[in-house]
């Protein structure tokens, strides 16, 4: 292979792999994510107890994560829990780092839902359990929505991630095609093509869902 | 002692080398992502729509082709193509700057937007040219409202520079990851590596805030000494626009 140039053949023989991978980027992404986005809301109620105790150790930890490279904390625990398998390191450790950024969006929210409807439920002498389940969540998540999409999005795109700690997602198999055949450029072009078409109709509708949610 | 601290002080010329490389390609990046951030966001607010199309199409571009991607099309990719291999630390830089530039753009596109549309009608009123307009009444005013969600990126961008371990730059990564080899102790390398990074973080936060405190005094506002320590979660509190890392902002 003269690799000058841009072979479509070897790109045809590419894709399906790359298509294969996709999945397991996808898979990854929602289950990463849900992961985030519901210890993220932990977090967020965590970080309005009414305790130092609980509210200095919980920001201080979610400094430190949010502070440091997720590739580190990806190699980090797929080494140090080498018998786990490494797609589910990934998802956990995709989520816990995720988890950090999706509960300062859950905090602004809150922090959104005025306080008349706390002192209303108090007046009404909710639970504090009913109060949050039933007055404050539902306005602040809904307002957030946008916000958490958009964190999404940036979390399929570190995906690749996954890849180092032999997670045979997207790039894995961009990377392995690219070793056997010699053709990095075909196989690295259209994974960055597979990222774009994915991303970017999601981000236009979140920017849509922004509008409508009045942002 | 535990052996890997032992390895780490004996090797100490290493680390620090390792941390001159990650040091290297974090600041190189940042300054030619900050002026990418400029170029590509002012060129958002031009009247022509060509310019602003243009700009539109390179955002979109970079941020929507994954970073990792990126780096590893540079590196691997291009001199299949062109026949010439770039060194890995150039690439890392080349690559950060792309990416971070183009979030970056947003950041400056959306803190020039920020600043109240009577200023503009003032400086018009005033009969300051359009550069005047830019340079001396809505950068300053904007560039204070920028610093920190561009803090955000800063230290995003330190995150992304463990990449560099994966084209074999010898960073800090690659470093620890070797000292790590060679003691086998995973658990302590790898809790030291993020002790390191967190400590450039927190350096960085507190560069940034000294910043914006410098900015802020220019527009006459006072900040005090208290939020200089600050970190970046106390700082997101109080303005609701959360800059994401990814997608539309």
């Amino acid at each position: 292979m003269s690799g000058a140039k841009f072979d479509w053949s070897a790109a045809g023989e590419v894709l399906p792999m790359l298509l294969r991978g996709f999945e397991i980027t996808l898979l990854a992404t929602v289950l990463g994510f849900l992961v985030g986005a519901v210890l993220g809301l932990l977090i967020a109620i965590a970080r309005r107890a009414p305790t130092r105790f609980v509210t200095a150790p919980v920001r201080g930890l979610m400094e430190f994560i949010r502070s440091t490279p997720l590739l580190v904390q990806l190699v980090g625990a797929a080494t140090v829990f080498s018998s786990v398998d490494p797609l589910v390191i990934g998802i956990i450790v995709l989520g816990i780092h995720y988890a950090t950024y999706t509960s300062e969006v859950y905090r602004a929210g809150i922090d959104g839902v005025p306080k008349g409807q706390w002192e209303a439920s108090r007046a009404l002498s909710l639970s504090p359990v009913r109060t949050w389940r039933a007055v404050v969540l539902p306005q602040a998540v809904r307002n957030v929505l946008p916000a958490l999409g958009n964190y999404a999005i940036s979390m399929f795109k570190e995906t690749p991630f996954l890849a180092v700690i032999t997670v045979q997602e997207m790039v894995f198999e961009a990377r392995k095609y690219g070793a056997d055949h010699f053709a990095y450029t075909e196989a690295f072009t259209l994974a960055g093509l597979i990222f774009l078409v994915a991303s970017y109709p999601t981000s236009l509708l979140m920017r849509k869902l922004e509008k409508r949610l009045g942002h | 002692m535990n052996t890997f601290f032992t390895a780490f002080f004996d090797n100490l010329p290493q680390v620090l080398s390792g941390l001159g490389v990650t040091a290297e390609a974090t600041v190189l990046g940042a300054v030619i992502a900050f002026a990418l951030s400029f170029v590509l966001g002012l060129m958002a607010g031009h009247r022509n729509i060509v310019v602003r199309g243009v700009s539109r199409t390179v955002v979109e571009f970079f941020r929507g082709t994954s970073l990792y991607v990126q780096l590893f099309w540079l590196y691997y990719a291009l001199p299949l193509l062109t026949g010439y291999q770039l060194s890995a630390l150039f690439c890392g830089v080349v690559a950060f700057a792309l990416n971070f530039g183009a979030y970056g753009s947003e950041v400056v596109r959306g803190g020039i937007n920020a600043v109240p549309r009577a200023q503009w009608e003032a400086a018009v009123a005033l009969n300051l040219s359009p550069y005047q307009r830019m340079r001396r009444v809505i950068l300053p005013q904007a560039l204070a409202q920028m610093i920190p969600p561009f803090t955000n990126l800063l230290i995003q961008l330190l995150k992304a520079t463990p990449l560099l371990w994966l084209i074999s730059a010898a960073d800090l990564m690659t470093v620890i990851q070797q000292l790590r080899d060679r003691t086998g102790e995973s658990l302590i390398a790898y809790v030291t590596l993020l002790v390191c990074y967190f400590i450039i973080a927190y350096i960085l936060t507190l560069l940034m805030n000294l910043l914006e405190r410098s900015a802020k005094a220019r527009l006459g506002q006072y900040t005090g000494t208290r939020g200089l320590f600050r970190t970046r979660s106390a700082a997101g509190a109080e303005t609701v626009p959360v800059v994401p890392t990814g997608g539309a902002s």
